[in-house]
């Protein structure tokens, strides 16, 4: 698996590739990286299994599990997998570059909120989907 | 009882209680003062919750969240209580969204009933309950009250050649089921893909683009903890919207409004990346299209020099 730090120098170093499907194909692998990140840091495995024929959208239910807050990525997962299945059906399509450009976007967007949500787990949730300080799993309502 | 419809809303929408929020009055006051003119400029009526106050926002929502449900509550038991209001319209998704989650706790939730119950008594005042008013946001009241036929038929200035892309942030449809309206087919807004401040906008002339980003995290959890972190968000935010092809980035919320332009300033002089794209509230938008100066519409107070995108689009 390959660490956030890793991920960000394969995106910074990355650009457009003839062969859309094949640079597709990476992002989205560079994607389930971000993912896999995420669940390994709270101690989970990551799963192999896909939903919607996509393993990163299985990952991401998986990240989301106890985490609510978590589901704010969830549309930039799908907008990924929705960028991967343009590139990988529409090879020959004249914005097939700037549509490699956007998924990387979509990607670095992920990687940079997993980051951030690595860093102040169990601090508190701040933002959609609030988890109080207070509250631990015996105090639940 | 036949179920509401959007015909009912229009009429209901034509004058609602305003609860502007702690933002409006500060970094946000050009959304205030905007949201005012357009409201003035249709012929839509705002009547201020009086004495109200803060929504519990995220920091108390953070610590205590029935305290957090207490203090939205609140703000609803003045509109329903003492203006006799059934419409509550909030445009900062902050608010919008805690008034949201504070009507579901309360209808979902005992402890958060009793406790609500139990800080008003002692307030002196009753308790709100789930159900006695609507709260929504500034843009399904433009969206139900005035509709896009409405709006093009006021249109004096066309927003045509603007080329837009409207980022609505991670609160104004999150989490899905404190909006049991949405994603109820056509003409209600949708939680994965919003497009009711698209709506607007296209009936005002402006040329939406394919932006996915639009519900994506701005890092505003991360401002004061990790200002990088969020610079870098914001700038992933703003380098899509430029590959989109947009002029101007259009937001309904003032964290993320502020946000953006912060930290478009902050990239470039801490990492050196300089965007173009402008950044406007999409009710600054809207008053442009329908004729307000301007000045009127604060737009001389945004940190993003949003008037020269226009004038270079012959727009102003």
């Amino acid at each position: 698996m390959r660490s956030l730090a890793e991920i960000g120098a394969k995106l910074d170093a990355w650009t457009p590739g003839a062969e859309s499907a094949g640079a597709a194909g990476a992002l989205l692998g560079l994607a389930e990286d971000v993912l896999e990140c995420w669940i390994v840091a709270r101690g989970d495995t990551p799963t192999q299994q896909t939903r919607e024929g996509f393993r990163l959208l299985a990952l991401h239910r998986q990240g989301a599990q106890d985490a609510p807050s978590f589901n704010a990525c969830r549309e930039t997962c799908r907008e990924i997998a929705y960028h991967y299945n343009l590139l990988d059906t529409q090879a020959a399509d004249p914005q097939s570059a700037q549509r490699q450009r956007m998924m990387a976007l979509l990607v670095r967007h992920l990687a940079l909120f997993v980051e951030g949500k690595i860093e102040v787990d169990r601090l508190g949730e701040f933002c959609c989907a609030s988890r109080p300080l207070r509250q631990s799993p015996s105090a639940s309502t | 009882m036949d179920a509401p419809t959007r015909n009912d809303d229009k009429a209901r929408y034509q004058r609602v209680a305003y609860y502007p929020g702690c933002a409006l009055e500060g970094t946000g006051h050009a959304y205030n003062a905007s949201t005012r003119a357009v409201g003035k400029a249709l012929g839509l009526a705002l009547d201020e919750v009086p004495n109200w106050n803060c929504c519990g926002a995220m920091e108390v929502k953070n610590i205590d969240p029935k305290v957090q449900t207490y203090l939205s509550s609140r703000v609803m038991a003045i509109a329903a209580h003492q203006m006799k209001a059934d419409v509550v319209m909030a445009p900062c998704n902050g608010c919008y969204h805690n008034l949201k989650k504070a009507e579901y706790d309360l209808e979902h939730d005992a402890t958060s009933r009793e406790v609500v119950g139990t800080i008003a008594r002692k307030a002196g005042h009753d308790p709100y309950h789930a159900g006695e008013v609507e709260t929504i946001h500034v843009l399904d009241w433009l969206k139900h009250g005035i509709g896009e036929a409405g709006l093009r038929e006021r249109v004096k200035h066309s927003l045509k050649g603007l080329k837009v892309a409207n980022y609505y942030g991670c609160m104004y449809t999150r989490p899905r089921h404190i909006f049991p309206e949405k994603d109820q087919g056509p003409g209600s807004e949708s939680t994965s893909k919003p497009h009711f401040m698209d709506d607007l906008l296209e009936a005002a002339g402006a040329e939406n683009v394919e932006f996915p980003l639009k519900t994506a995290c701005c890092g505003g959890a991360h401002t004061l903890s990790d200002s990088d972190m969020s610079t870098r968000l914001v700038l992933n935010i703003l380098r899509a919207a430029e590959l989109a092809g947009a002029d101007v980035i259009a937001t309904e919320c003032p964290t993320c409004h502020s946000g953006l332009e912060m930290h478009q300033v902050r990239a470039e002089t801490v990492l050196g990346e300089k965007t173009t794209v402008k950044i406007l509230y999409f009710t600054q938008l809207l008053g442009i299209a329908l004729g307000v100066s301007p000045r009127k519409l604060g737009v001389h107070e945004n940190v993003s020099d949003g008037l020269a995108a226009l004038k270079a689009k012959g727009i102003v």
